[in-house]
């Protein structure tokens, strides 16, 4: 694993955020900075270190890191290695930071007041930032900063990383050259290495500073608890994450309908007015069948991947994530994996990339690498467009037993298609490197509060951002490109068929087809899979454009799904579904595993099997589909 | 599932009272914590996250089937724990 040294700010003291898992160190940073990184309720969200520049109100600039969660200053998991690393100064690129903030739970104080012991020993400068302190309020624990600070013998400063001002008094005391001062003072002593046994000398402090600040009764998690009682019931616990899970995505088809109507609409409307005030010649081509059937094909799955988002972002936010983790262990024990793989698995579904790097939060570097290798199989978002496609062509709009719809029934057993061959490839690879292993589970499971509607807002929006700007960005470049071979050479003088045959997308795509015939691929899907490399949803936009070309003597935009239901046997279809459930994955994906790997091994590795697979898969699909009568 | 049972293999203490036996809700105060001899580093990794002398643990749920993981409660906080975790934390006689 490398972490890429990239300074976006130079120059001003460091000032690093430090903490136990959970704390809110990135809330805080992101109020601080006023940068939008991702927050969540649950242990492990941030695994690298992320940079920003605070100003302060005497126009002092600082550079602000944000750094993963420890538990402590021996790190188990190599995200933890990323905290240690920067405070013993052997990051690579970055220097010690000048000013340490240690971020504390304010309602987790004994656990978290171990960690600023223990950075205190460092020799570093330090001040504490009592995070949450309305919540431990709620709780009826009222801490006392002054109090506390004059325990700890460093500044405190209470914090609250959800509310707009809630970091104004730690804005404050950065930009303060006496705080400065207090904390440099404090630090004195030389810095010692950290001993195991000093957890338990420790501990033993901290009870008598709680003790004396009259904290140190244990306060219940009433309605936490009572959540917990009917969530993480044997029984009623996993039905209700099945559940969940199968209304997710009866809703991604059931709510899309309407808004993708419109963006449907919107494409056509805006192909045939281009189509008409444009004159007849090679650059209407390019704008009516180049790049609006293209990206437009691709621009109308965005209602369902907000609505899947919308689901993924709430129950990050609820604290529901470690549960499931929770209720998954034993399943995944099974396969030779822990609970602790359940998230970074998770994260797949919006894209292998986070969670491939989400996999630095286990501890077990065979399970680590194992979560990484069948990241690839979870279904990423940029998939979604090419199921929908398919499944709006080929399955039936009906209803089965009460309500439930037929499409988005197909689609959760395409996601469980990935799931369980990700868990099949876990089984194989249990058998031959899991001898001899044990693993940790010992996982957080945070308090739940409410979704923040500005935290599920921002990401949404996020989400939302990404994908308009794959869409104008890599799809309508690799669009474009297509177009181009797709149009040039043009046909032959006295040539019949549609000109895209006799261009070099047409050759290329029929020498393809020699390959992917067995599996019931045309020369238009094999061409299209070519570009799908590079981003999957352009597999989307390049049948697109291929169809429009291919369609002769109709210059309008035509809408992709009436033209492969047409021209596709049931069974091609049923095929390259299959196919994507693998689908040899994208470029940037091979490109993250090889960062987190440290090699060529692993990505060569992963793309041989999944190619493997996605062939096998779509053999026996297609053969089978076409016995059975497709 | 061997590489558990190797995990989940008593220590040589006869009368044992250890995390994983405790039942439903029934609050105890840790006493130690024994790591078997494969996985020495438990010791430190479960007193880093609280399981420390002189605190107070209960079993909030138990994974089904077979009970495990557990969900337990250690001072302030909460942790899934698989039961030969658990098995390392040795309790005080009630």
């Amino acid at each position: 694993m490398k972490e890429s040294v990239i300074h976006v700010y130079r120059g001003g003291p460091l000032v690093a955020l430090v903490g136990n898992p959970n704390c809110g160190k990135t809330a805080l940073f992101n109020l601080l900075t006023g940068s939008r990184q991702k927050v969540a309720n649950y242990a492990g969200v941030t695994v690298e270190r992320k940079e920003g520049r605070l100003v302060s109100a005497a126009g002092k600039a600082l550079r602000v890191l944000d750094l993963p969660g420890a538990y402590s200053l021996h790190p188990r998991s190599p995200d933890e290695r990323v905290t240690c690393d920067v405070l013993y100064g052997r990051a690579v690129g970055e220097k010690r930071p000048d000013l340490v903030v240690c971020v504390v739970d304010a309602t987790q104080l004994r656990r978290n007041l171990r960690l600023v012991l223990a950075v205190k020993r460092l020799g570093l400068p330090c001040l504490v930032a009592l995070n949450m302190v309305d919540l431990a309020a709620q709780r009826g624990l009222k801490v006392d900063a002054q109090a506390l600070s004059r325990e700890l013998g460093v500044p405190v400063v209470p914090t609250i990383a959800v509310k707009g001002d809630g970091a104004d008094a730690l804005r404050d005391m950065l930009g303060d050259a006496d705080v400065w001062r207090q904390a440099r003072e404090a630090a004195g002593g030389p810095a010692t290495t950290a001993a195991q046994s000093e957890t338990r000398a420790d501990h033993q402090v901290v009870r008598d500073i709680l003790q004396r600040l009259g904290l140190d009764a244990a306060i219940p998690h009433l309605t936490s608890d009572r959540i917990d009682r009917a969530v993480l019931h044997p029984v009623f616990g996993p039905l209700l994450l099945a559940v969940l899970l199968f209304l997710i995505f009866q809703a991604v088809f059931a709510w899309a309908e309407a808004p993708m109507g419109w963006i449907e609409a919107g494409t056509a409307w805006l192909g045939n007015a281009a189509g008409s005030a444009l004159a007849d010649g090679w650059f209407r081509s390019l704008i009516v069948d180049g790049i609006i059937a293209g990206t437009g094909g691709v621009f109308v799955f965005l209602p369902q991947i907000v609505i899947l988002f919308f689901f993924i972002l709430v129950l990050e936010e609820s604290g529901y994530l470690p549960r499931a983790a929770f209720l998954l262990d034993r399943l995944m024990g099974g396969v030779g994996l822990s609970g602790r793989s359940f998230i970074p698995l998770l994260s797949s579904f919006a894209c292998a990339i986070p969670g491939i790097m989400a996999a630095r939060t286990i501890a077990n570097p065979r399970d680590r690498l194992v979560t990484i290798m069948i990241a690839p199989l979870m279904t990423c978002s940029a998939r979604l467009p090419v199921y929908a496609l398919l499944i709006g062509a080929f399955i039936p709009r009906r209803e089965v037993w009460g309500g439930i719809e037929l499409q988005g029934l197909v689609l959760f057993g395409l996601y469980l298609a990935g799931i369980v061959s990700a868990l099949l490839v876990a089984w194989v690879l249990k058998k031959f490197t899991s001898r001899g292993q044990v693993r940790t589970l010992m996982m957080e499971l945070p308090t739940y509060h409410w979704p923040r509607l500005r935290n599920v807002a921002i990401g949404l929006w996020q989400r939302v951002e990404i994908f308009i700007r794959r869409v104008g960005g890599i799809i309508l470049v690799l669009t474009v490109l297509l177009w181009f071979l797709a149009s040039f050479p043009g046909p032959p003088a006295g040539a019949t068929g549609p000109a895209i045959e006799y261009s070099l997308a047409g050759t290329l795509g029929r020498a393809l087809a020699v390959v992917f015939e067995p599996i019931g691929f045309n020369w238009q899907i094999s061409i299209a899979l070519v570009p799908g490399l590079a981003a999957r949803e352009v597999a989307v936009s390049a049948l697109g454009t291929v169809y429009a070309l291919s369609a002769a003597a109709d210059d309008t935009a035509k809408a992709l799904t009436p033209l492969i239901t047409q021209s596709w046997s049931l069974a091609t279809a049923f095929s390259l579904l299959a196919w994507y459930v693998f689908a040899p994955m994208c470029l940037a994906t091979l490109a993250t595993i090889k960062r987190e790997t440290g090699g060529w091994t692993m990505p060569l590795l992963a793309a041989g099997y999944l190619f493997a697979m996605a062939y096998a898969a779509s053999f026996i699909t297609y053969r089978m589909a076409l016995w059975l009568g497709g | 599932m061997n590489e558990y049972m190797n995990a989940e293999t008593p220590l040589p203490f006869p009368q044992r009272h250890t995390l994983d036996q405790l039942s439903l809700l029934q609050p105890a105060t840790v006493l130690a914590i024994e790591a078997p001899m494969q996985t020495p580093e438990w010791q430190c990794w479960l007193e880093e996250i609280g399981f420390l002398p002189g605190e107070t643990v209960a079993i909030l749920a138990r994974g089904a089937p077979g009970g495990d993981p557990l969900v337990v409660r250690v001072g302030d906080s909460t942790f899934a724990l698989r039961r030969a975790e658990a098995a390392c934390v040795v309790l005080e006689n009630m």
